[in-house]
């Protein structure tokens, strides 16, 4: 009986019904969080010692960073889910993951190279991290190229299901490699932060920034998990209705 | 392709081919379609005398590039000629047959994968000191390089066992396959190179052949587990 709800997630229409009543209060969760992150962020925060005013992008840039991972291994493990229990409803939250993972990837990319200009006085850097965050969105992309170019659903849902996989496996060793590779070279020795820790009064909007970020992802995927299921079973009778009774 | 023949007069009359068998046969067939090994070479060799003309021929130029640039050709090559390495299988049915047997298709793609590795990674790591010559690469480098071409192709033609696998079914694979496969080939083109370079600087080199084939025995592990999933889906299509 406990394990009931997971049977139930295999049903795209039980949860497409579910999440119906989610939506609007984690929309109203993430306007709050993502306004009051920016105006205390950007308006309250104390001026970096260091930085002045340029490292106000860390409130952009920090959070999309988180969930371009987190949103690598969401993708990941309901692949992962989908291969193992054969289940509809994982596959298409994988398939809503990718693009949603790859764009905040390019968001953390784009954010700091921005903020490298003033900081380090250069957009690109290859640095280890900066380096791993380009090859994660190589990955993604080619989970997407992948999913886009089997004509067949089931087949291409399996196929990047696995391709996911296989990069979750390589992430870390690519990591690790990238970071070795950057200690071997030996650039001019440059540091996102200088000092260890940060002070709490940049911490404190830059938590509600992250956590109004994962609002705002969970949102998204859901959306779009929701729209792939209905274009999926379009044509089963449960669909219509729905779609009769919006009407 | 008689391949039903070849299979026959290879495993005689045993009933499942074990991995042996199977070598045997990828063998046979690779030794038959001589042009295929010969192709990734000339690729190889032929994009590397562009170098020069691109970027002049400078020979210290030459030689602080030759490790990267030998590397990544030999990337390039391997990855190029993996594209066919389910083909030919797909298309005349044998990969479902070498599905349904009852050994595990592991075996299969291991065997797959160490012919092609010893159609084109082999060569191209005997052929690598003639192209160091050619780049000027410094003489400490050329053992080296010998040495992490020969143990990294082997991991390249494993990992892009898992892409070729992935895009069987598909009919113009090309781009996708590099698009798939490229980020995982990350860490031996870093290893690889950073061994060389090494070498070239006069350090102990021994740490990074360690960690190509502490690699090699993780994709020797895990790849053909993945591509061997990868064929059952792609057979589904």
């Amino acid at each position: 009986m406990a394990w009931q709800w997971f049977h139930r997630l295999g049903s795209p229409r039980w949860f497409y019904q579910k999440t119906s009543g989610w939506l609007p209060w984690l929309a109203l969760a993430s306007v709050i969080l993502l306004v009051t992150g920016s105006v205390w962020g950007l308006g309250f925060a104390p001026e970096d010692a260091k930085q002045g005013n340029s490292y106000r992008i860390i409130f952009i840039h920090v959070p999309a960073a988180f969930l371009a991972l987190a949103g690598y291994y969401i993708m990941a493990i309901s692949g992962a889910i989908g291969l193992i229990w054969k289940m509809k409803l994982s596959f298409a939250v994988m398939r809503a993951a990718a693009p949603i993972g790859a764009v905040l990837t390019f968001i953390s990319l784009f954010t700091g190279a921005v903020w490298g200009k003033p900081t380090w006085g250069t957009y690109w850097v290859w640095d280890a991290r900066i380096t791993s965050m380009l090859i994660l969105l190589f990955l993604y992309i080619g989970v997407m190229a992948l999913s886009h170019a089997v004509s067949r659903e089931q087949v291409a849902d399996k196929a990047s299901a696995l391709l996911a996989l296989v990069g979750t496996v390589n992430i870390p060793i690519i990591y690790k490699s990238v970071d070795w590779w950057f200690t071997l070279h030996q650039p001019a020795t440059i540091r996102l932060t200088e000092s260890s820790s940060i002070d709490p009064s940049m911490f404190y909007p830059l938590l509600v920034m992250i956590s109004g970020f994962y609002c705002t992802y969970a949102w998204t995927l859901l959306t779009h998990t929701r729209a792939l299921i209905l274009r999926r079973e379009m044509k089963t009778q449960w669909v219509q209705q729905e779609l009769a009774g919006e009407k | 392709m008689s391949l039903t023949d070849v299979q026959v007069q290879a495993v005689g009359a045993r009933e499942t081919p074990g991995f042996a068998a199977l070598f045997k046969i990828e063998m046979l067939l690779a030794l038959r379609k001589r042009a295929d090994i010969a192709n990734p070479l000339l690729f190889f060799v032929t994009v590397l005398a562009l170098l020069p003309l691109g970027v002049g021929p400078e020979p210290e130029l030459l030689a602080k590039m030759a490790p990267g640039m030998i590397w990544v050709m030999a990337l390039l090559a391997t990855m190029l000629s993996q594209e066919s390495l389910f083909r030919g299988d797909f298309e005349d049915g044998t990969l479902e047959q070498l599905a349904l047997l009852p050994q595990p298709l592991y075996f299969a793609v291991l065997a797959k994968s160490l012919v092609h590795w010893i159609a084109t990674g082999l060569p191209l790591a005997l052929l690598s000191p003639l192209l160091a010559l050619m780049l000027n690469l410094p003489t400490e480098g050329y053992l080296c390089l010998f040495v992490s071409l020969f143990l990294g192709t082997a991991s390249l033609s494993l990992i892009g066992a898992i892409g070729a696998a992935l895009t069987v079914a598909l009919r113009r694979p090309g781009l996708l396959l590099a698009l798939i496969v490229m980020p995982l080939y990350v860490p031996v083109l870093i290893f690889g190179t950073g061994a060389v370079q090494a070498a070239i600087d006069g350090y102990a080199y021994s740490a990074q052949l360690a960690i190509l084939a502490a690699l090699l025995a993780a994709a020797a592990a895990l790849a053909p587990l993945a591509a061997a999933g990868a064929i059952r889906i792609s057979l589904d299509n």
